[in-house]
């Protein structure tokens, strides 16, 4: 690595950007094919039942109306249709059971959209009701039952024990054991129990989810929104029997996805659809749709601390409960790998971790910006700073007393390494001025403080792969199949490349996603790519470089200063020719031991998130007003430090909305506010006026350039933060997700003995 | 569905164009049919202001128009700011202020700019919060967006006493 580089840690605007202010960005949503059909889906309106009849003929004999399909009729191509990165649960249409409202029934394909959406509701469905379930914790137990049988994917090795399960919606169980909890919590000074609870919250990105397909000779291309379009690639071959390079995947930029664009959503149908009518078919979802389609867990975290006089916590245990709804999607995942960091990110040497993904009748949960992170701070960051207050302590100085220091071992026994752990929690307490009075406000207003801390893995082990071409006049091109959603990955990654061959940023060309062309990469999530892709970016450059010099050697011209335009005309005898370097990215890891979750070597990196709250409560109407939100993450050194404070803003911005205003509300299974009139997002009005990010000086080792995953980092600590600020200011503790002025408004009412009675 | 078909004839960023639709049609289909993709449909309510679109000057929801309603009609675009290839100064300022991720909702956000900096030259941070207020960001670039308006300001200043 140069020591001053040029490219790396400047602030350029995004590729894109001229695109993006003008409206010319193109995205899936805009794409129309010629002879293009539109699907419009017939959604179930019970939670749980089996399909006694589907009547599609008055949808059928509509003017317009191509054609109706049902879950019967895709058998005849794919006799088991069932898809999913963790179980193979998930049929393309319901076929014999419907599991929640809003499952997918059938679809209508008209020429015109309007006529396919009329039909939509022509057609009728019976159905057998069955007994549902929606509660986590009433899963455990309940007779209702969704899923006759477990049916885990090849994918993932370490869910084969699960194989033919029956009579259970406990879709995985997880477990961790470090240390002697039972026998520390014996010996401890005090005991704390807590139990914390979430909500299902959708992601709502502002493009609508959205996949066409296109039939060709032994042939399939599918053009998607999507943050995975080799796992598409892959998943779509499979169901269909095919080899992977006849479906071909391409992803055009994303009008934001946060997780509700992974793995198989609409991709599946319009494949199934096209090849059934030999024409393109096209599905676009509305706003409401999407509700029905991927969300975020709800949660159920009930915390146990042993904790000594000083404040040491000696012993945690934690049971976590996931909602994982009709479907598993990645629910199992979030399980396991969020689940070994539900302690928090404290040295307790005696820790229990079980942790339950869970089906029920509610729409499919999966991934959502921290991958579960964010439910788990909640809780142990709400329980840390009740257990400082009952000790007398300050909050500051317990999270001080107990933090993981570096090389320390994480509840996994894996040592801490490279995360500033320590350091964030410093910066949030020094921005916040913590060892400074504030005003506390008086009368109806009063004021209060809170902070938090949180840390996520990323996930392991995971590939990236990429491929670098340079032309004749050196300008390069970059194939990989990272998605830019609004991340901007498309920007740093050339950055990286341009660092390496020693040119602007502007001359590399980042091609779209296409997996005929670009190389395999596991997906974009998780905060996975900067450090994945990033590492295969600067390899496959760095081939592409070594190329050259090897060329110049051939050439007898001195390598280091022969300028690459002049090479290739020595060597092609015209401005002609190409350079390919190629790089490929797996980093080390050690897969936990399946009886107690300890491994040596749990994950590649570590990222560290803290928030630092001041807010002013109105005890007349429970109104919270934040007045200062300061986030502070570890994020290694930033690339595009513009891009990243970006990134840090729109994470904590969107779990202010998790923790203040969103929630689906269900009634029987039927989400009744699926819709921005109903279900609000923050918008300009919700950001705190005084809003600071920072970026603790860090550099992680094996990274490009030091750098590391940030796009979820300051989701992690927001809600705990200012809950813990609600406590300090009116002594008010709140244990649910969102802190609404309602739910602010009826605690307080308790705490003053006198409830809000419900009409 | 009704087949009832109407041939309108509107100003279209200055040029005169005509377009035959369908009752049902909101205005973000009828631009579609020119090719304009910067008026996008997202939340289908008129809330999130990602189809914002100018309208006889006011800045209104394209899909919660009619586009039958836009027939005698002047309707600017985000595609009219451009004047001779080069940007507007708001669009500059939202690349200079880094004030988008995704871009999904940018258009609307540059287009409501406009219309505050036309009425308001020199807006302070709360009018530009409440005029905003009706657009949404789900990557919330809010801060940065924030900051792009107020340099939007700014540059149309010093184009002016240039």
């Amino acid at each position: 690595m140069k020591a001053n580089t040029t490219q790396i840690g400047r602030s350029m605007p995004r590729l894109e950007a001229r695109a993006k202010v003008t409206g010319n960005t193109e995205y899936t949503h805009h794409l129309k094919l010629p002879g293009m059909l539109y699907g419009k889906i017939f959604r179930s309106t019970v939670a749980h039942g089996r399909i006694r009849s589907i009547d599609v003929s008055a949808a059928r004999a509509l003017e317009g109306v191509h054609s109706v399909i049902t879950g019967q009729d895709i058998l005849a191509l794919v006799p088991e249709p069932y898809f999913g990165p963790a179980f193979l649960d998930q049929p393309v249409l319901a076929l014999e059971k419907v599991r929640y409202v809003g499952e997918a029934v059938a679809v209508v394909l008209a020429s015109d959209p309007h006529v396919a959406e009329s039909a939509v509701q022509l057609i009728d469905a019976q159905y057998d009701e069955l007994p549902a379930v929606f509660d986590e914790i009433e899963a455990m137990t309940s007779e209702a039952i969704v899923h006759d049988v477990l049916k885990p994917s090849g994918t993932f090795p370490d869910l084969k024990h699960l194989v033919g399960r029956k009579n259970t919606n406990i879709a995985l169980d997880y477990h961790l054991k470090h240390g002697n909890a039972e026998k520390a919590f014996a010996e401890a000074d005090h005991v704390f129990e807590h139990t914390f609870k979430t909500q299902q919250v959708m992601h709502t990105p502002l493009e609508p989810m959205v996949s066409a397909a296109e039939p060709g000779d032994q042939r399939l291309t599918i053009y998607t929104a999507s943050q995975s379009p080799s796992f598409v690639r892959l998943e779509i071959a499979r169901l269909l029997g095919w080899q992977e390079s006849q479906v071909r995947v391409k992803v055009a930029h994303l009008g934001g996805g946060f997780g509700a664009k992974l793995y198989i959503k609409l991709e599946a149908l319009v494949a199934v659809l096209a090849l059934l009518t030999r024409r393109p078919v096209k599905i676009a979802l509305t706003m409401e749709e999407q509700f029905y389609t991927i969300t975020k867990h709800p949660t159920t975290f009930r915390i146990k601390s042993g904790v000594n006089k000083d404040g040491r916590i000696i012993a945690r245990r934690c049971d976590v409960w996931w909602n994982g709804g009709a479907y598993a999607d990645i629910g199992p995942r979030v399980t396991q790998k969020s689940g070994f960091t539900s302690g928090g990110p404290y040295d307790i040497e005696n820790i229990d971790i079980e942790s339950f993904a869970l089906y029920t009748n509610r729409p499919p949960s999966g991934a959502l910006r921290g991958f579960g992170i964010p439910q788990l701070v909640w809780a142990y960051e709400s329980h840390t700073d009740i257990i400082a207050r009952e000790l007398g302590m300050d909050t500051l100085a317990i999270r001080r007393k107990n933090i993981l220091r570096e090389g320390r071992p994480q509840a996994t026994g894996t040592p801490m390494r490279s995360a500033e752990i320590e350091l964030v929690l410093e910066r949030v307490a020094a921005r916040m001025k913590w060892d400074q009075p504030f005003d506390r406000g008086s009368g109806t207003i009063r004021r209060g403080r809170g902070l938090a801390i949180g840390y996520k893995a990323v996930v392991a082990p995971t590939t990236s792969t990429a491929m670098v071409t340079i032309a004749a006049d050196g300008s390069c091109i970059l194939a990989m199949s990272t998605v830019d959603m609004g991340q901007g990955s498309d920007t740093t990654m050339a950055q990286i490349v341009a660092e390496i061959m020693d040119i602007p940023a502007e001359r590399v060309r980042v091609l779209n996603p296409d997996t005929d062309v670009t190389p395999y990469d596991m997906a974009t999530l998780g905060s996975r790519s900067t450090y994945h892709m990033g590492n295969a970016v600067k390899l496959a450059s760095e081939d592409a470089r070594d190329k050259l010099l090897a060329m110049a050697m051939d050439l007898d011209l001195p390598p280091e200063t022969t300028p690459v335009p002049e090479l290739f005309r020595r060597k092609y005898g015209m401005q002609a020719g190409t350079v390919v370097g190629f790089g490929s990215f797996v980093p080390p890891y050690a897969p936990p031991d399946k009886t107690n979750g300890q491994s040596e070597n749990i994950t590649p990196f570590w990222m560290i998130g803290g928030t630092g709250v001041e807010l002013a409560v109105d005890t007349e109407t429970g109104h919270v007003r934040i007045e200062r939100m300061i986030n502070v993450v570890d994020c290694g050194t930033p690339l595009n430090p513009a891009i990243v404070e970006t990134q840090l803003s729109g994470a904590a911005i969107m779990q202010i909305g998790f923790s203040m205003q969103e929630k689906m509300e269900l009634d029987a299974g039927q989400v009744t506010n699926a819709s921005f009139a109903d279900y609000k997002i923050p918008g300009f009005h919700d950001i705190p006026p005084v809003f600071e990010n920072e970026m603790v000086d860090a550099h992680q080792p094996g990274a490009p350039f030091g750098a590391k995953g940030v796009g979820e980092s300051a989701t992690f600590s927001v809600s705990p933060a200012i809950a813990n600020a609600i406590h300090d200011a009116i002594g008010l503790r709140l244990t649910e997700l969102p802190m609404t002025p309602e739910s602010v408004y009826r605690a307080l009412r308790i705490l003053q003995n006198k409830p809000v009675e419900d009409e | 569905m009704s087949n009832a078909r109407r041939k309108i004839s509107f100003q279209l960023n200055g040029a005169t164009v005509s377009a035959t639709v369908e009752n049902h049609h909101n205005v973000v289909e009828l631009l579609e049919q020119f090719g304009l993709r910067g008026a996008r449909e997202s939340c289908g309510q008129g809330l999130c202001g990602c189809c914002t679109i100018l309208i006889d000057d006011v800045a209104v929801s394209g899909c919660l128009q009619l586009a039958a309603m836009v027939d005698g009609k002047n309707v600017c675009t985000i595609e009219g700011m451009q004047k001779n290839g080069e940007l507007d100064p708001i669009q500059q300022a939202f690349i200079e202020s880094g004030a988008f991720q995704c871009g999904f909702c940018t258009p609307g956000f540059v287009l409501m700019t406009q219309q505050l900096l036309d009425r308001y030259p020199d807006p302070d941070d709360d009018q530009i919060r409440s005029y905003l207020s009706g657009n949404l960001c789900r990557c919330g670039a809010y801060p940065e967006i924030l900051k792009a308006v107020r340099l939007a300001a700014e540059k149309r200043k010093s184009a002016a006493t240039a």
